[in-house]
């Protein structure tokens, strides 16, 4: 399913600006973050650790620890409602209802003195108001979706009776329990073996053909998002640096970080490289004013314009937006219109 | 399984000097006790039966799934287990019958980088107190030459030498994997295991400490054993690689023709698996998805131990395990159903 400008938006959101005030000064998380999501589009958010992906996402339902963290800005339309405005008691309805969420550490995300079935029914009761057998056939056909063998005979299971694979299955029919119309993944196979990680993928992929949810799938691997997302975006020290389609942000990335990312990780096939080429330099410090391109201090092709200013995201070409002064593809200054 | 050492020539064909490192049937099992008097309920087979000859500057990689035993068989090959039975010798010395001073002698030579850098620095103590405990233990340095070996160490792995005052929470993650480095270097070792030195690293991050590494391999001619689940970085860093499930090595063979060739059905789904970096490449190309998880070490099945996840398996996995065979350029094999 590729994206479809016809097609109906999910979630719009517009200028997210997040900050956590610590005791070394303000950290910038998110800096004026925009992006929609449609109907049935699986969009990949990629972006390495502290670049605020996870904190963004987090932002939209207020997962927060609210002190210190701070939403400053931005709206979130969900069903034509801005989240970013509702109160938390109204959220709680949303929350586990019409927006999924899949954590990365099946471990600590469930709850190890309850069981799967309780867990499972937990959302149901809560949402639907079903009734409490009928919402264990429910947990019954989800934990059979998601291929959970004998899974009528694992209700009654604690969760540490299930593999890691399991665990996350178990999360995955917890997140899909109300019918969502959108489910947010963070870092959902991180911490699993990448031949368990392959079964949820496919998995994943299967669902989608069946269910037609959109879904956010944020994660720092650049590999898993190439074979499942339909829109990728890059972001880097709060701000979305590159977004594209797919095949055109691995086939042509056109922002400097993109590329070099790109171009760190070993290959699988063909001639072993005699260095692996790396960015150079620390990830950024967030307590910085973000007011030039964070990026410039480790990109190769800094230039004047970058210390001064900070790159918006604009389109480059159909369905590629780019933040960066730099023309990478005809190697000069680029020109802002 | 054996994967003959005396022939497992491609770690000795290539390179007519002695090994550095040999592992004759090294086992590790650790008892399952229960009840009130603990008495012994079961074996985890951690590490059951691997062989191999390691040459020196030819690393190693170690791939496997989590709980497949690659930490624990470093740890083993270090000592700090006893293995439970087997012999590793380094440098024609037999590890597991020397007496613990003498055990200790030979300890700044092998050494070990470990995954969570912000696990393995105490964080109480300065940079510089934290990369000179190796030296106050194993070593005369004092005074000026300790401090000068100290900045000499910091300054190798690519960090100032004026940090020295600094505690380790002052840095990033990719520089405190740094300062682990320079402890493990400070003994001038000959042997090095990394244990996923990147796992806990940023992408952007990896590819620097991975290149450090080779710089300083070339420099100070050290030898890696190389664990790691991220198989893309295995096949840059190591010359040989080896594949293990539960315990035992199913495959070993160079990267290049392991990479290319791989005929243990696992390698194969564990390469498959692999998700590319190419939208392209990665919708055209075969994946094999593994059924199931890995059974557990205290209960490995009968015969071949990877039958109950393999596509391909047939009965006679189920009765006997399979030897490995000889591939030729020192790929070695352990299926029924490979010729």
């Amino acid at each position: 399913m590729l994206s479809n400008p016809d097609s109906d938006v999910v979630l719009s959101v517009t200028d997210v600006v997040t900050q956590f005030d610590t005791a070394d000064g303000r950290v910038h998380a998110v800096n004026g973050v925009s992006f929609d999501v449609q109907e049935g589009e699986l969009l990949g958010v990629v972006g390495e650790s502290g670049c605020g992906k996870t904190v963004t996402m987090m932002s939209l339902v207020k997962l927060l620890p609210m002190p210190p963290g701070k939403i400053v800005g931005g709206s979130a339309l969900f069903e034509g409602q801005d989240l970013i405005q509702t109160d938390i008691d109204a959220l709680k309805k949303i929350r586990g209802g019409k927006i999924g969420f899949i954590f990365q550490d099946p471990m600590t995300s469930l709850n190890p003195v309850l069981t799967v079935g309780y867990q499972l029914t937990e959302a149901l009761r809560l949402h639907k108001n079903s009734s409490k057998s009928a919402a264990r056939k429910r947990a019954v056909e989800l934990l059979e979706l998601v291929g959970i063998p004998m899974a009528k005979d694992r209700l009654d299971d604690y969760p540490h009776q299930f593999s890691g694979g399991m665990r996350q299955r178990v999360m995955i029919a917890i997140a899909l329990s109300c019918d969502p119309k959108l489910l947010i993944a963070d870092e959902p196979t991180t911490a699993l073996d990448v031949t368990i990680q392959a079964q949820i993928l496919d998995l994943i992929k299967m669902l989608r053909k069946e269910l037609g949810m959109a879904i956010i799938w944020v994660t720092h691997d650049l590999g898993v998002v190439a074979n499942l997302a339909d829109r990728v975006m890059v972001m880097y020290s709060g701000f979305i640096v590159e977004r594209a389609d797919v095949e055109k942000l691995y086939s042509t990335p056109k922002h400097p970080y993109t590329h070099a990312l790109l171009r760190t990780l070993p290959e699988m096939e063909g001639e072993r490289a005699q260095r692996l080429e790396s960015i150079e330099g620390q990830p950024p410090d967030q307590l910085k004013q973000p007011d030039s391109c964070p990026f410039s201090p480790r990109c190769t092709y800094s230039f004047e314009r970058c210390t001064k200013e900070n790159p918006f995201l604009e389109f480059v070409s159909e369905g590629h937006e780019v933040a960066c002064w730099w023309d990478l593809e005809n190697d000069r200054p680029r020109k802002v219109s | 399984m054996q994967l003959a050492y005396e022939k497992t020539p491609g770690m000795s064909d290539t390179n007519s000097s002695k090994p550095l490192l040999h592992l004759k049937n090294v086992k590790q099992h650790f008892p399952i006790t229960a009840g009130l008097l603990r008495r012994q309920a079961g074996t985890i087979k951690a590490v059951d039966g691997v062989n191999f000859d390691l040459m020196p500057q030819e690393n190693l990689g170690l791939v496997g799934e989590s709980g497949c035993g690659k930490t624990t068989l470093g740890r083993t090959i270090l000592h700090l287990y006893r293995p439970t039975e087997g012999q590793i010798l380094f440098k024609d010395v037999n590890l597991t019958q020397l007496k613990p001073s003498a055990l200790r002698a030979l300890r700044p030579k092998m050494q070990m980088i470990f995954q969570d850098p912000q696990d393995s620095l105490n964080p109480r103590m300065t940079v510089g107190s934290i990369i000179a405990e190796p030296l106050d233990e194993h070593s005369i340095l004092k005074g000026k030459d300790r401090s000068n070996r100290v900045e000499e160490l910091l300054d190798a792995v690519g960090l100032n030498p004026r940090y020295t005052n600094r505690y380790p929470h002052e840095f990033s993650g990719g520089q405190r994997q740094r300062i682990g480095i320079a402890r493990a270097l400070g003994l001038n070792p000959e042997f090095i295991i990394c244990d996923e030195p990147i796992a806990a690293l940023d992408v952007s991050i990896q590819a620097q400490v991975v290149n450090l590494l080779e710089d300083l391999q070339e420099k100070l001619g050290l030898t890696y054993l190389f664990i790691s689940h991220d198989l893309g970085m295995i096949r840059h860093i190591s010359k040989w690689v080896a594949v293990m499930y539960l315990g035992k090595i199913v495959e070993l063979g160079p990267a290049r023709e392991l990479y290319r060739r791989s005929q243990h059905p696992y390698t194969k789904a564990l390469l498959s698996a692999v998700p590319l970096h190419d939208p392209g490449r990665e919708t055209k190309r075969e994946r094999i998805i593994l059924t199931g998880d890995v059974p557990s070490p205290a209960n490995p099945p009968s015969g071949c131990p990877f039958r109950t996840r393999c596509p391909i398996a047939e009965i006679r996995c189920k009765s006997s395990m399979p030897e490995p065979k000889n591939l030729g350029l020192g790929h070695w094999v352990a299926c029924h159903l490979v010729d």
